[in-house]
């Protein structure tokens, strides 16, 4: 629903935070800035000196705001073109061409009510996360489950504010699993996203959940799958594959 | 050999096909010319990794539209899509 057509603008830098060792945030200033839908992304455009240009897609990590503030989640992947000029090179007050909002598929507003049931894999969770940052700024929100699936514990984003979000005890219930190692005591899941896992995640909220999906393509499709094996509706489920492309 | 772990789905193209068609394509409904498969365009697996770009349906995964760009231009070729239901905007 664009009302203004899909241009370049020039994005300033306001403020840059680490989230984990190899994730940061960015916050940018878009100038007419039209509003965006949780889940939406920009396009980023990087120029070289001498003409070679580079362009990569990142969620938008921020809820709707009035300020034309956008915040981007960006991975650091080691032989990437893009993530690195953010991580490395990019400092505060810095300016990067974006073109956005973009998509209208993977997109949740409160008027789609729920209950939400939302799966992430490694920075998958970007956009589900300005799902819960809007769904948390309403008044009585649905209920929501966020099946997320981490490295480390270490590498989960985000992990202080969704400790926060749960704490609410307004609906939202957050499962986390770490595949390749757990702190000690550790209670959560400690595997891949599976049936089982699924269906625990079910149980809490019932059978035909509004479901989004966003990861690698391998954990998105075993968990989609996994849902209409499970008997969810094919038709409530969306998903987001995020490949190795940054 | 395509290394299917790098498959992504249109939602990663949408800003190029947004530019190309001046409204988002994601949410559209497109039917396969090949299985009949509706769905909405977002579904569609995203080969990003070429010279060009090519959207396949994710029921018979053929090629549904595919397109490339070079420094005059772009070519876009959509035989693949028997039809685009685009709804007025509200």
């Amino acid at each position: 629903m664009p009302s203004q057509p899909l241009g370049w603008r020039i994005a300033t830098v306001a403020e840059i935070r680490d989230e984990t060792s190899d994730v940061k945030s960015f916050s940018l200033l878009v100038p007419q800035w039209q509003t965006h839908r949780p889940g939406q992304h920009v396009d980023v455009r990087l120029t070289a000196a001498y003409g070679y240009q580079a362009q990569r897609s990142y969620s938008i990590a921020s809820a709707p705001g009035p300020d034309g503030r956008v915040d981007l989640t960006v991975e650091r992947i080691a032989e990437g073109e893009v993530s690195p000029y953010f991580h490395d090179v990019l400092v505060t007050g810095d300016e990067v061409e974006v073109r956005g909002p973009i998509g209208g598929y993977f997109v949740w507003e409160p008027s789609f009510g729920g209950p939400l049931l939302l799966i992430a894999g490694g920075s998958g969770v970007v956009p589900l996360m300005a799902i819960l940052r809007e769904r948390a700024g309403v008044d009585a929100p649905v209920s929501a489950t966020l099946v997320y699936s981490s490295r480390t514990w270490d590498d989960v984003i985000y992990r202080d504010e969704l400790e926060q979000l749960a704490a609410n005890e307004d609906g939202l219930r957050v499962l986390h699993t770490l595949t390749r190692a757990q702190p000690p005591g550790w209670t959560g899941f400690a595997r891949r996203i599976d049936r089982p896992m699924l269906e625990q995640a079910l149980g809490g909220i019932g059978p035909q959940p509004l479901s989004y999906i966003c990861g690698p393509t391998l954990l998105v499709e075993a968990a989609a799958n996994g849902l209409v094996e499970l008997g969810v509706d094919p038709g409530r489920i969306r998903t987001e594959r995020f490949g190795p492309t940054s | 050999m395509i290394d299917e772990r790098l498959v992504l789905d249109a939602n990663a193209v949408a800003g190029d096909l947004e530019e190309l068609f001046g409204i988002d394509l994601t949410a559209v409904i497109h039917r396969c010319a090949h299985c009949g498969n509706l769905g909405p365009m977002a579904t569609l697996l995203a080969y990003v990794h070429g010279p060009g770009t090519v959207l396949r349906c994710s029921v018979c995964t053929d090629v549904v539209v595919r397109y490339v760009r070079t420094p005059w231009g772009t070519r876009l070729d959509v035989r693949g899509a028997a039809e685009l239901r685009i709804e007025l905007l509200g």
